[in-house]
C-alpha cells in the first residue's frame, strides 16, 4: 500500500457500501461487515492494515474490535500486507493427491520464498488455501478472479512470466461487475 | 432448419483448463467469416477429464468434442461447423456413434444438473426454454396451498444434500409452523468439503433453478427475504447469481407482489464468506450473515425456530433447492421412483484424486461405489491399484476396496464409518499412505477449527500431532489407542458438526488399515512409499551410466557425480522429493 494513500472510500464506493446496507434489517449494519472487508481489502493494497480497519469501523458504525475479531477470523483477509499478485495454490486433498505438493516446491524455487511470503520486490505472494473445487483438473491455481488448472512446472513458468511482464495485480473489488 | 448451435463449456472448471480461449477463437472465425451459427457460453458438462469442451448441435445430433485448443478449434470451425463434416476422433460424446467415453454417461440420471451444460446460465429465457420458473408458476396458476407444496417435498423424499440428510419437506414444515412476520430462506451456497464441487457447478451452471427453489420454499414456509450464502473463492458464481437475480427482478419474479400476486413479496441477496469451512455449518453460516465470526452455536432452539436475527429461518443446500422446481413440476413421484428405501432421488457426486474420469456425475442412489468408481469413473489412473475412496470429505471415512459393492444411499454409506456428506468422492490407488492421509484430513479439521470447543480446538492439534509423528518414524506404543480415545472425546464433547465428525478419517482408517499404522510404528516403515521420511534413495551402482539428469533435476543438489561416473545421493540434503527416481530412465535410483 501507499503509505501516501489516504485511508477514505471513494463517493462510489461509499455509494455501494449504503446499497450492502441496505440489503439488511435496520440497525443491523455489522452484517454488512464481511462484504465491506473485501472491497477495503480490495481498494487499499490487498491487505487490512490497523487503519482500515478503523476505518470500516467507523464508516459501519460498530467497535474497531469487532472488525479486527473478524478479520482474523476469515482466512481471506490478509492482515499483513501482501505482494500484488497472490498466487494461491490449492493444498486441499485431491489436489495433494494429484501433486501440489511440488507445484508449490517449484513455486517456491522460483520465486525464491516459502509459502505464505512475499518477494522482496513486493510483486508476489504465494499462499496455501483450502479446496477451490475445481479438482478436476488437480493441482488448480487461484490469482484474483482467473483459476488455472492441470498445474505443470511449465505453466507456473508461464504463468510467471506472464504476471511479472504485466505487473499484475491479483486484488479487485468483488462488487464490480 | 434450425441453427447449429455451439456450446463452449465455460463454467470456472472450463475456464481453468483453457476454455476462453477456445471461445475467443470461435468466437473471432465466426466475426470474420460472418457465419451464422449460434454461440453459447455454457456450464459444466460434467467430465471435467475431457476439458475444455464443445459441443455442437445440429439438425438435432449433438457432438461434444474433448481436449479441445485453440489449434483444433479452428479444425473444428473448418470442417465442422462450416462444412457439417465432424471430426469423429476428436468426439467424446454423441448418439451417433460409440466412444471410448461412454460408460461415463451410462446410468447417469440428470435432475439437479438438467441445465448445466445445456443452457446458457447468464440468460433467463434460456432457462424458461427448459421449464424455467414453471414450477413456481404452475404453484400460483392453480392456487396451490403452501400445505400441498410442502407435502410434495416430503413425498418426494428429497433429503438435505448438503451432507445433513433431512427430510427437506419436514425442515419446511418445522418453519411454517412457526409463526412471524419475518422468515429468512438461506441458501448454504458455502461448499466446502475437499473434493466436493457440485454446488459451484450448480451455481454457475444453473443459478436460476436455486432463485426458483428458493422462491418454492419462500411461497411454502411464508418465507420474506433470501440470503444466499456463498464462498467468496467462487466469484464466477457470485457473478452469475447477481446477473440471474437482476434478470429474475426485472421480470418480476423477485421483489414485491412478484408474480402479479399481491403480498407475494420475496427477495434474495447474495452474501460472500471469506474463507472458512466452519461457515458451512448452519449456526456458524448464520452468525457469519449477521458479521460475526463463524461459530457455531447449541442448538435448540433450530433455525427453524430462531434463526437469522433470531427469526425462523430455512437453510437448505444449493443441490437441493436445484432439485425442488423439478420435483414440484413433474410431481413427488418423478423423483421418489429413483432411490432406495430411505434414500430417494439422484445425488450428485464429484470423482477426483487418482481416478481416469474426474468429474461431476450425477446418478440414482442406490448405485454401487464400485460402479461410480470403475464404471462411471473409468478406474485408476495409470493401471495402478485402487485402494480406498475418501467420501464426505474431511467429515467422512475411507471406503476400503472389500467394501466398495456398498450402495450409496444414506445409511448403508454411514455403516461404513464414512458419510454421504455433499458428494465428494477422493480416490486413492496402491501408492497413498493411509496413515498419512489421515494426517492429512486432520491438518485440514485442525485448520478449520473455530476454536469455541475445547475438545475440537485441542483434542484435533493433539491427534495431529500424534499422527505427524507416526508419519515421521517416531510412532510409539499406545499411539493407536490414545487416537481412538481421543476420537470419542471430540465426538462427543463438540457442538457442532465439524468437531463431531473430524476423527472419522482417523477411526475408519485404523479400522480398515490398522496394519499400516502399525508397519509405520513398530517398523519404522510407509508400505505405500507414501511418507517421505520413512523414505531413502539410492543409487544402484551397477545400473548408474552416470547420464547426469538426476543431478541436474534435484531442486536441492542433493546429487553429486562426474559425467559417465557413478552419481551419489547425500542423504543429509534429500528432501525424498522423488524427482531421480521419476526422472532415471535407466531404474538407477532405488526406494526403500
Amino acid at each position: 500500500m501507499n503509505i501516501e494513500q489516504k485511508i477514505i472510500f471513494s463517493e462510489q464506493t461509499l455509494a455501494l457500501v449504503s446499497k450492502i446496507v441496505s440489503h439488511y434489517p435496520e440497525g443491523k449494519q455489522k452484517s454488512a461487515l464481511l462484504p465491506v472487508l473485501h472491497i477495503a481489502q480490495a481498494e487499499f493494497g490487498g491487505w487490512l492494515s490497523v487503519p482500515v480497519m478503523d476505518y470500516v469501523a467507523s464508516i459501519l458504525n460498530i467497535l474497531p474490535i469487532e472488525v479486527y475479531e473478524v478479520a482474523t477470523f476469515y482466512s481471506m483477509y490478509n492482515t499483513k500486507p501482501v505482494g500484488n499478485c497472490v498466487i494461491e495454490v490449492c493444498r486441499t486433498g485431491p489436489c495433494w493427491l494429484c501433486g501440489a505438493e511440488e507445484i508449490i516446491m517449484h513455486l517456491e524455487n522460483k520465486l525464491k520464498i516459502k509459502a505464505g511470503e512475499t518477494t522482496s520486490d513486493g510483486k508476489f505472494t504465494i499462499k496455501l488455501v483450502e479446496c477451490l473445487a475445481d479438482c478436476g483438473n488437480a493441482p488448480v491455481i487461484q490469482v484474483g478472479w482467473d483459476y488455472h488448472g492441470n498445474m505443470t512446472k511449465e505453466k507456473i513458468d508461464e504463468l510467471i512470466t506472464d504476471f511479472d511482464k504485466n505487473n499484475k495485480v491479483s486484488h479487485k473489488n468483488p462488487y464490480e461487475i | 432448419m434450425e441453427k447449429m448451435k455451439v456450446l463452449i463449456g465455460m463454467a470456472s472448471c472450463g475456464i481453468a483448463a483453457g476454455a476462453s480461449k477456445v471461445y475467443d477463437k470461435i468466437y473471432a472465425l465466426k466475426e470474420s467469416e460472418k457465419l451464422d451459427f449460434e454461440l453459447v457460453k455454457t456450464g459444466c458438462i460434467g467430465m471435467c477429464f475431457r476439458e475444455p469442451l464443445v459441443e455442437i448441435i445440429e439438425d438435432g445430433n449433438s457432438f461434444l468434442y474433448g481436449e479441445i485448443d485453440e489449434k483444433k478449434a479452428v479444425e473444428i470451425f473448418e470442417k465442422h461447423i462450416k462444412l457439417s463434416e465432424p471430426i469423429k476422433e476428436y468426439v467424446v460424446k454423441t448418439d451417433l456413434f460409440e466412444t471410448k467415453d461412454d460408460t461415463f454417461w451410462k446410468g447417469q440420471v440428470k435432475i439437479a444438473l438438467r441445465n448445466c451444460g445445456v443452457i446458457d446460465p447468464e440468460s433467463i429465457s434460456d432457462y424458461e426454454t427448459q421449464n424455467g420458473y414453471n414450477a413456481i408458476k404452475k404453484i400460483l396458476n392453480e392456487n396451490i396451498s403452501q400445505e400441498t407444496v410442502i407435502q410434495s417435498i416430503i413425498d418426494s423424499g428429497l433429503r438435505g444434500r448438503g451432507g445433513g440428510g433431512f427430510s427437506t419437506g419436514m425442515k419446511w414444515k418445522f418453519a411454517f409452523n412457526n409463526k412471524s412476520d419475518e422468515k429468512y430462506i438461506i441458501c448454504n451456497a458455502d461448499e466446502g468439503d475437499p473434493g466436493a464441487f457440485m454446488d459451484r457447478s450448480v451455481l454457475e451452471g444453473d443459478p436460476h433453478a436455486v432463485l426458483e427453489g428458493m422462491t418454492i420454499a419462500a411461497y411454502a414456509i411464508g418465507g420474506t427475504e433470501g440470503v444466499i450464502y456463498c464462498r467468496a473463492e467462487y466469484p464466477l458464481a457470485i457473478i452469475r447469481l447477481n446477473i440471474a437475480l437482476a434478470q429474475a427482478r426485472e421480470k418480476g419474479y423477485l421483489g414485491k407482489n412478484i408474480y402479479g400476486k399481491q403480498g407475494f413479496n420475496f427477495d434474495i441477496h447474495v452474501k460472500e464468506g471469506a474463507g472458512a469451512f466452519v461457515c458451512g455449518e448452519e449456526t456458524a453460516l448464520m452468525a457469519s450473515i449477521e458479521g460475526e465470526r463463524g461459530m457455531p452455536r447449541r442448538r435448540p432452539p433450530f433455525p427453524a425456530a430462531s434463526g437469522l436475527w433470531k427469526k425462523p429461518t430455512n437453510i437448505n443446500n444449493v443441490e437441493t433447492f436445484a432439485n425442488v422446481p423439478s420435483i414440484i413440476l413433474n410431481g413427488a413421484n418423478s423423483y421418489n421412483i429413483y432411490g432406495t428405501e430411505k434414500s430417494k432421488g439422484t445425488k450428485v457426486f464429484a470423482l477426483t484424486g487418482k481416478i481416469n474420469r474426474g468429474g461431476l456425475v450425477e446418478v440414482p442412489m442406490g448405485i454401487t461405489i464400485n460402479d461410480v468408481i470403475f464404471k462411471l469413473g473409468g478406474g485408476i489412473q495409470d493401471n495402478k491399484k485402487f485402494k480406498a475412496v475418501q467420501l464426505g470429505g474431511p467429515s467422512g471415512g475411507c471406503i476400503p476396496e472389500h467394501l466398495t459393492d456398498t450402495i450409496v444411499d444414506y445409511d448403508s454409506v454411514t455403516a461404513t464409518g464414512a458419510i454421504m456428506g455433499s458428494g465428494g468422492m477422493v480416490v486413492m490407488d496402491e501408492t497413498t499412505c493411509m496413515v498419512d492421509m489421515a494426517r492429512f484430513f486432520l491438518d485440514f479439521t485442525q485448520k478449520e477449527s473455530c476454536g469455541k470447543c475445547t475438545f475440537c480446538r485441542i483434542g484435533t492439534k493433539r491427534m495431529l500431532e500424534i499422527l505427524t509423528r507416526i508419519t515421521e518414524g517416531e510412532g510409539r506404543e499406545g499411539d493407536i489407542e490414545m487416537l481412538e480415545e481421543l476420537s470419542v472425546q471430540i465426538k462427543d464433547n463438540s457442538l457442532c458438526g465439524l468437531g463431531q465428525t473430524a476423527p472419522n478419517p482417523v477411526l475408519t482408517t485404523i479400522k480398515y488399515f490398522r496394519n499400516e499404522y502399525e508397519a509405520h510404528i513398530h517398523s519404522k516403515k510407509c508400505p505405500a512409499h507414501g511418507c517421505k521420511k520413512l523414505l531413502t534413495y539410492t543409487v544402484v551402482e551397477d545400473k548408474c551410466t552416470g547420464c547426469t539428469v538426476c543431478a541436474k533435476n534435484c531442486p536441492v543438489n542433493a546429487i553429486t557425480g562426474e559425467r559417465k561416473q557413478k552419481h551419489l545421493i547425500n542423504q543429509e540434503t534429500c528432501i525424498k522429493c522423488g524427482v531421480c527416481f521419476n526422472k532415471c530412465k535407466f531404474e538407477a535410483i532405488k526406494l526403500s
